[in-house]
């Protein structure tokens, strides 16, 4: 059996691991491959063919294939091995990696640091348990996308969406252009689950009602779906005796949240965070196994790829200062993060507070939506910075950054805990 | 003119496929659905029944315990997955002890081997995640854990590789005795045979009723089940059973073949005996049994729900009986029907024996079959796979770690597949935690490939149940 | 008083747009979200996305968009002719397929790049 050395891994050539690949190799790094399980770089970004990618990073509006492209060139003009077709069937704490491909077979890869980049998977009908038959014609938003975009195929003609994240929203508008017709977008909660503009552009530009408080109770059809049952929740999102009512459909597409794709996590041994579902780590984006880092969707979900790739280049970054020995993860104080009122987690979830960290980036998602916030940082009980907002919302992530002076702060052996409170 | 014509290709009927498949008889065999396994085959709790339930010295006591002797050789045969992880039966107070203690006498008196009452602590010590306030169990070595779907194709293939002519989508619409044949109508041909074996499952006392007297009732009992993601904890080891007692059977609690939690079912009788969908009441109904059992139980890491329907019947047993004119009725086959079909199987060949059919062994029977799986072959193998066939190393579904090359051979298997759960349930494509979210496209593109058909024509799994409409841009002749 | 999301960027600012004080727009945190406003109310315009059949690439479908923003009435016709196109690779991204697409200004343009080796 083959077995090779590499002095970086990184597994996903999505916009996170080439992002993260292109960076490390910038930093010196020059042994580095990346896995792709695909036939193309790209990862998903290759069925998003919609606009909206790129403005914070690029300063343009470009499609998620225009995208791809510009970080599929950079990693073809530098000398990063890429292999295609090539799926990680096992990663262990020690960093052996079991590969298999159509081209190289079944192989083994020793590597000195590991990036994970993975990407997530779409939560599927067992996860949000609607009750009704099993029949064709319930599917996740992004399966339907990739029949559409790549495939191109019709997946149906009436539609209804389930959940209101981004991808749901999204296909809403695709299939209305496809001359399809969409019923409705059904969310459980009281406000939307993606971005404010695709509710804008996807569903009111197409008429497209959105059912806040509502969910699907009941899916009927033997062989393909026929028809939803769409009620009222209360407080407590249960169905309201009597606010039910049959919607008449071939399809039902699911768009009820993205979960990071951490069965390599585990299997290496990292520590998950029961919040975001993915790694956690720390400031250096280093999980709790050494050399291995992750980024991109993989250790928290995104709602914009541009934040994606900003981190998944620290994770290229913070790699090649490992492997350069540069970094020690063992040293300065250990701080853990505290996610407090207002807020769902945040990223990183620890630091080690070293005198020659320059600033700290956290990201972190609110909770519920609320406008003229403040988010108070506090270590030892007493508040070491304070963060304004006009506007938040659990759809969008957040980030702040603290500077040096606001590090130097900290209390060691305290926790660095952020909330959120009215600023008024 | 067939000798028999089997009806149903359920468990119940591919294990009589494959027992009469060693003799030399010309044997027809009726499923009204595009696939083997599509009843309560594919919906049930999974488990080979130790054989403590039945009644002593009944009948169904004798099938289910022989039953469960043969399982493990037969599944070994066809190379479908069993496991031995014995069961137990919960004792949350003292009138359960009580059970506990006659369930025990009924299973020696079954010949169940090895039974065993545990108190609190060698309970727990077997057993970690249970609730605490458990008073002891009934240990079961013999129970285990098979993929009814998976030795159902196993005997299936067998079967139809050595000869037995399996007629898809052939769904009987009329039978009569024609002077020394039985006659036998589809929706589309006109079939004769010798003697007949009702194995109809759900539609079997219907087919009866036209062969000769009603003789039994079904009432059709819908269980409602939840399948929680692996590597979840907690996690358990053994069939976990509660005390039948004045609330009913209980819930129970087990793990899958591929490490999975199963959890049903309840038992509500319906009309309609395909109606296999799940209810809000019936789900919550299940959790909150099941958490008697095992308290931390993860509801949220929920993969999947089902419901399979039971063939129950008036009085607690199975309905088997030779008629006249060569008429033989499988029917009625409910709990513990999966572990007793082995044994079934050996009984409907003696009864057909006895009423006259001559059986004689038919030379050079190969009544075993193998599966390649790549996710369960060392990595030596692995890579001798690929070196071989590089469709080996196209991993196409990432969950279960399902190769192209596995899904290429069930496409070329004896009973090629029409549809992706077909595939999934000989391959295993779409059985994990995305259940086919991803490999799902991906499957639907090899099968339209490899069957060279249309997109829009492959189906998720029955008739009717289309997934894509056809090319999106009709307008473009290419 | 007219409230509308402003879409420029994902923060999505609530703008108020006066209709009967010449568009004033308030609510917006930029410059950007003030144009949008007195467009969205006068002359909304949207970017128009989809897939073009693809022959000679090994794909089935190359993703396209309008090279810029198109009045909004004009998008299925757009998209009208979008569906009876038909290309084959190579293709390069940014590769003009239709100029002035439904004499919207804007052209059609190819958003991913296919090398001619497929069949």
């Amino acid at each position: 059996m083959k077995t090779q050395q590499y002095d970086l891994v990184v597994i996903g050539g999505g916009p996170a691991g080439m992002a993260a690949a292109v960076s490390a190799y910038d930093q010196g790094v020059r042994s580095i491959v990346i896995l792709e399980r695909d036939k193309q770089l790209g990862g998903i970004l290759n069925q998003c063919i919609h606009n909206g990618f790129g403005l914070h990073h690029f300063k343009e509006e470009l499609s998620g294939p225009e995208y791809a492209e510009r970080y599929i060139k950079d990693v073809r003009a530098r000398d990063i091995e890429v292999r295609l077709e090539s799926m990680v069937l096992d990663l262990n704490s020690e960093r052996i990696i079991q590969l298999v491909s159509p081209s190289h077979g079944f192989e083994l890869i020793e590597a000195k640091a590991v990036i994970l980049a993975m990407g997530s998977r779409e939560r599927a009908r067992g996860g949000i348990g609607t009750p009704g038959t099993r029949p064709a014609g319930v599917l996740t938003a992004g399966a339907a996308q990739r029949y559409v975009n790549l495939e191109g195929q019709r997946v149906g003609e009436n539609i209804v969406i389930l959940g209101s994240g981004d991808i749901g929203l999204i296909m809403a508008r695709r299939l209305s252009l496809e001359g399809c017709k969409v019923h409705a977008c059904v969310e459980i909660m009281s406000e939307p689950g993606g971005l404010a503009r695709n509710i804008v552009q996807c569903l009111q530009d197409f008429d497209i009602p959105l059912l806040l408080s509502h969910t699907v109770t009941r899916i009927e059809g033997k062989k393909r779906i026929e028809a939803v049952h769409i009620a009222k929740v209360d407080m407590q999102m249960r169905p309201i005796p009597g606010t039910e009512r049959r919607v008449a459909c071939d399809t039902l597409l699911l768009s009820v949240g993205l979960i990071p794709e951490n069965e390599l996590s585990r299997a290496a041994g990292v520590e998950l965070d029961n919040r975001t579902k993915g790694p956690q780590v720390f400031e250096n984006l280093q999980t709790s196994v050494p050399g291995v880092f992750a980024c991109g969707n993989v250790l928290h979900i995104h709602d914009l790829v541009d934040h994606v790739s900003d981190e998944s280049a620290r994770a290229g970054r913070a790699a090649a200062a490992y492997l350069s020995k540069q970094t020690d993860t063992a040293g300065g104080d250990l701080i853990a993060l505290e996610a407090g009122r207002g807020l769902r987690y945040t990223v990183p979830q620890r630091l080690h507070l070293r005198p020659d960290l320059e600033k700290l980036d956290i990201f972190f998602r609110v909770t519920h939506t609320a406008e003229e916030q403040k988010i108070i940082v506090e270590s030892g009980g007493k508040q070491i910075a304070l963060f304004r907002r006009v506007h938040v919302a659990p759809g969008e992530m957040e980030k702040i950054t603290l500077p040096a002076k606001v590090l130097a702060e900290i209390q060691p052996g305290a926790k660095l805990s952020l909330r959120l409170e009215a600023a008024l | 003119m067939y000798d028999i014509a089997i009806i149903g290709a359920g468990i119940i009927g591919a294990s009589v496929a494959y027992e009469l498949s060693r003799y030399r008889l010309k044997i027809l065999w009726l499923e009204k659905e595009n696939d083997v396994s599509l009843g309560a085959t594919r919906a049930n709790s999974a488990i080979v029944h130790a054989g403590y339930d039945p009644p002593a010295g009944s009948r169904m006591a004798r099938l289910n315990v022989e039953g469960t002797r043969l399982m493990p050789a037969l599944c070994e045969a066809v190379d479908a997955h069993y496991k031995n992880t014995g069961s137990l039966v919960l004792a949350f107070d003292e009138r359960d002890r009580s059970t506990l203690r006659s369930l025990k006498e009924q299973g020696d008196a079954n010949g169940v081997p090895g039974l065993q009452v545990l108190n609190r602590e060698e309970t727990l010590a077997r057993e970690p995640a249970l609730n605490p306030d458990i008073v002891g169990s009934l240990y079961a070595p013999s129970a285990g854990i098979i993929l009814p779907w998976e030795l159902t194709l196993g005997l299936a293939e067998v079967a139809v590789r050595e000869g037995v002519d399996l007629r898809l989508r052939q769904e009987l619409q009329t039978i009569r005795y024609e002077a020394d044949h039985w006659k036998l109508e589809t929706q589309n041909e006109t079939y004769q045979a010798r003697r007949v074996i009702n194995a109809a499952g759900q539609g079997a006392e219907k087919i009866h009723r036209q062969a000769t007297e009603p003789a039994f009732h079904l009432l059709p009992t819908r269980g409602e089940y939840y399948l929680l993601d692996k590597a979840v904890d907690p996690q358990v080891s053994h069939v976990l059973f509660q005390c039948p007692g004045p609330l009913g059977k209980g819930i129970l609690v087990t793990p899958t073949i591929h490490g999975n939690t199963l959890i049903g079912p309840n038992a509500e009788l319906i009309e309609d005996g395909e109606d296999t969908s799940t209810t809000y009441a019936g789900l919550a109904e299940v959790a909150q049994k099941a958490r008697r059992s095992v308290p931390n139980l993860r509801f949220g890491e929920n993969i999947r729900h089902f419901s399979g329907v039971r063939a129950n019947r008036e009085v607690d047993d199975f309905y088997i009986a030779m008629h006249d004119k060569g008429f033989l009725d499988l029917a009625a086959i409910k709990s513990p029907g999966l572990s007793a079909a082995p044994a079934i199987a050996l009984y409907a060949r003696e009864l057909l024996e006895a009423d006259g059919l001559e059986v004689q062994p038919r030379e050079g029977w190969n009544g075993r079959r193998k599966v390649r799986r790549f996710a369960e072959r060392s990595p030596e193998d692995k890579a001798a796979m690929v070196d071989a066939n590089p469709a080996f190393g196209r991993v196409i579904c990432r969950c279960q770690t399902i190769t192209e090359g596995e899904i290429l051979e069930a496409i070329r298997s004896p009973i090629p597949p029409v549809s992706i759960d077909a595939i999934k349930r000989r391959t295993g494509a779409g059985l994990g935690r995305c259940q086919g979210g991803f490999c799902g496209p991906r499957v639907l593109e090899i099968l339209s490939r490899e069957l060279g058909v249309d997109p829009a024509e492959i189906l998720q799994d029955k008739d009717g149940s289309y997934i894509v409409l056809g090319d999106n841009r009709p307008e473009v002749r290419i | 008083m007219k409230e509308l999301i402003c879409i420029v960027c994902p923060r999505g600012c609530h703008l108020k747009v006066d209709e009967n004080d010449d568009y004033k727009v308030t609510g917006h945190r930029c410059a950007r979200g003030v144009l949008y406003g007195y467009q969205e109310m006068t002359a909304p315009t949207r970017v128009v996305t989809s897939t073009v059949v693809l022959e000679n690439a090994g794909e089935e479908r190359c993703p396209v968009r309008t090279s810029q923003a198109v009045p909004k009435a004009k998008m299925f016709e757009v998209i009208d002719i979008v569906r009876k196109l038909k290309i084959s690779a190579p293709v390069s991204l940014g590769q003009v397929l239709v100029p002035d697409i439904a004499g919207s200004g804007a052209d059609l343009i190819a958003t991913r790049s296919f090398s001619g080796t497929g069949n």
